[in-house]
């Protein structure tokens, strides 16, 4: 008990003590380099439908993600994306280069593990709890269709 | 014949000495306060030239029993034991690079403070008369740290504001009844003390209430108190692990001054993006071995007080919502009398 309530107290103290962090400067960093990912993505949707005019729109999109997503990865693959991941912070991780890298920086490091058990089964160890969720919540979604 | 114990404490009468000592660490230790007093320094490839980071662990660990059996002019065949751990599942840095090495083994485990425990553990040994000479040593490596316990290194995850660096460095000290150099005077061990933290990225806070803990043991046992001490150097406690530490000491009615410094706080320059600072079994090796045996081996540093922290978690306690138990060993080593 009387450890218990020292614990407590410990842990109060230490919260206090952890000096603030504030919110803003990441904040604003987040919001333009998200910002900038977000406009690069309509830029190359809007690039695709003027030179392929026969591109219908829904496939611009796929096409739109695609370069997005393979941007991500290589810039992973060079190593910088980590970089500017920690300085953008959510502005990154928000749009899909985010996933893009959660799945390709697990790849690369864990390649020496074998392509199997290593890179094969621990590509999804972060993005992994993405995906559930995507998909629980499309289920449960689909769920309140049917039946409303 | 008897030896002499005070509770925690263990004193030793028959002088164990460093006799050798190295320090090798990787490209952003080399860049960073102590440049110029590490052994070796590893100035691009943090894989040392191999395939995996744990393979270059174990090289560093090779590189430094070897450069500390050179620094003590001695051969392998002097070194009658060798004990060494680090933080890796099953130690398997220290224990591969055991293989390479024609010495008895013991594999330690102390976390963060296991260059502290092979000090003391090696000075009980050789100062009982069972060893004549042991070699102990311990390695970290930022990116097999990073791999084990946290995110992959190209994941583009911001670090919390109280995490810290893990060191890239091995650090090996050679302890001998013979020869000469600084004296391992008496070592406290520590007991695993947990005040309920449960961030894994606060390891200081985790690791301070037993930092404080071992030191008020030690001043009760050896009859001290902090201004007996040239030096005062904890392991990796960082910079909010150790204005911690400094506040419980307070409270226990000890004031650590000036001559408190902490191994993590010291390595890196302000500038390497380091937060709290370093941590890791290397940190205290390499500190240690570096500057502050340089300093007791020139007189400089008379009488040090070394206490390693260690945070005793592993992934699967942490997931599982645990709480961080935290360790501290402690040894005095007092320099060369010029």
């Amino acid at each position: 008990m009387q450890e218990q309530e020292r614990n407590i107290r410990y842990n109060a103290y230490v919260e206090a003590k952890i000096a603030k962090t504030h919110a803003w400067p990441s904040l604003f960093n987040s919001f333009w380099v998200g910002g900038l990912i977000c406009t690069l993505g309509q830029l190359c949707n809007d690039l695709i439908l003027l030179w392929f005019p026969s591109v219908s729109t829904q496939s611009a999109w796929a096409y739109t993600l695609i370069i997005l997503i393979f941007l991500a990865s290589f810039l992973t693959g060079l190593g910088v994306f980590d970089k500017i991941g920690a300085f953008a912070g959510a502005g990154t991780i928000v749009p899909i280069t985010g996933f893009s890298n959660s799945i390709t920086s697990p790849a690369l490091e864990f390649k020496n593990e074998g392509i199997i058990f290593g890179m094969c089964a621990k590509m999804f160890i972060i993005a992994g709890p993405v995906i559930v969720s995507g998909t629980v919540s499309s289920m449960i979604v689909g769920l309140i269709y049917l039946f409303v | 014949m008897e030896r002499k114990r005070e509770n925690q404490t263990v004193f030793f009468d028959n002088k164990p000495k460093i006799i050798g000592h190295y320090s090798i660490v990787g490209p952003k230790e080399g860049k960073g306060n102590l440049r110029k007093y590490f052994s070796e320094i590893e100035e691009k490839d943090d894989f040392f030239g191999q395939k995996t980071y744990e393979k270059a662990e174990r090289v560093m660990i090779e590189r430094a029993l070897d450069g500390a059996i050179k620094s003590a002019n001695a051969k392998y065949s002097d070194v009658h034991l060798f004990m060494a751990g680090d933080l890796l599942n099953q130690i398997i840095s220290s224990s591969y690079a055991a293989r390479s090495f024609d010495i008895p083994y013991v594999g330690v485990f102390g976390a963060c403070s296991t260059m502290v425990e092979g000090l003391a553990l090696s000075a009980c040994l050789v100062d009982g008369g069972h060893f004549d000479t042991i070699a102990c040593a311990t390695s970290s490596h930022f990116s097999t740290a990073e791999r084990q316990f946290r995110f992959p290194l190209e994941l583009g995850n911001q670090r919390p504001p109280t995490s810290q660096w893990t060191v890239t460095g091995s650090g090996a000290d050679i302890i001998s009844i013979k020869g000469n150099g600084p004296i391992i005077t008496c070592a406290t061990f520590g007991k695993v003390t947990d005040y309920g933290i449960s961030d894994v990225n606060n390891m200081g806070a985790a690791m301070a209430p037993a930092a404080m803990n071992t030191l008020i043991a030690h001043f009760k046992d050896t009859n001290t108190s902090p201004k007996d001490y040239d030096l005062i150097l904890s392991g990796d406690l960082g910079k909010l692990g150790s204005e911690i530490l400094i506040d419980l000491m307070e409270e226990q009615g000890y004031k650590l001054g000036l001559n408190y410094k902490d191994c993590g706080q010291i390595i890196y320059k302000r500038n390497q993006d380091v937060l709290m600072g370093g941590s890791g079994c290397g940190c205290s090796a390499t500190v240690f071995n570096s500057i502050i045996m340089k300093k007791l081996m020139s007189g400089e540093l008379k009488k040090v007080l070394f206490m390693a922290t260690g945070a005793l978690l592993s992934t699967t306690s942490s997931q599982q919502g645990d709480t961080v138990p935290g360790i501290a060993h402690a040894v005095v080593i007092e320099g060369v009398k010029k």
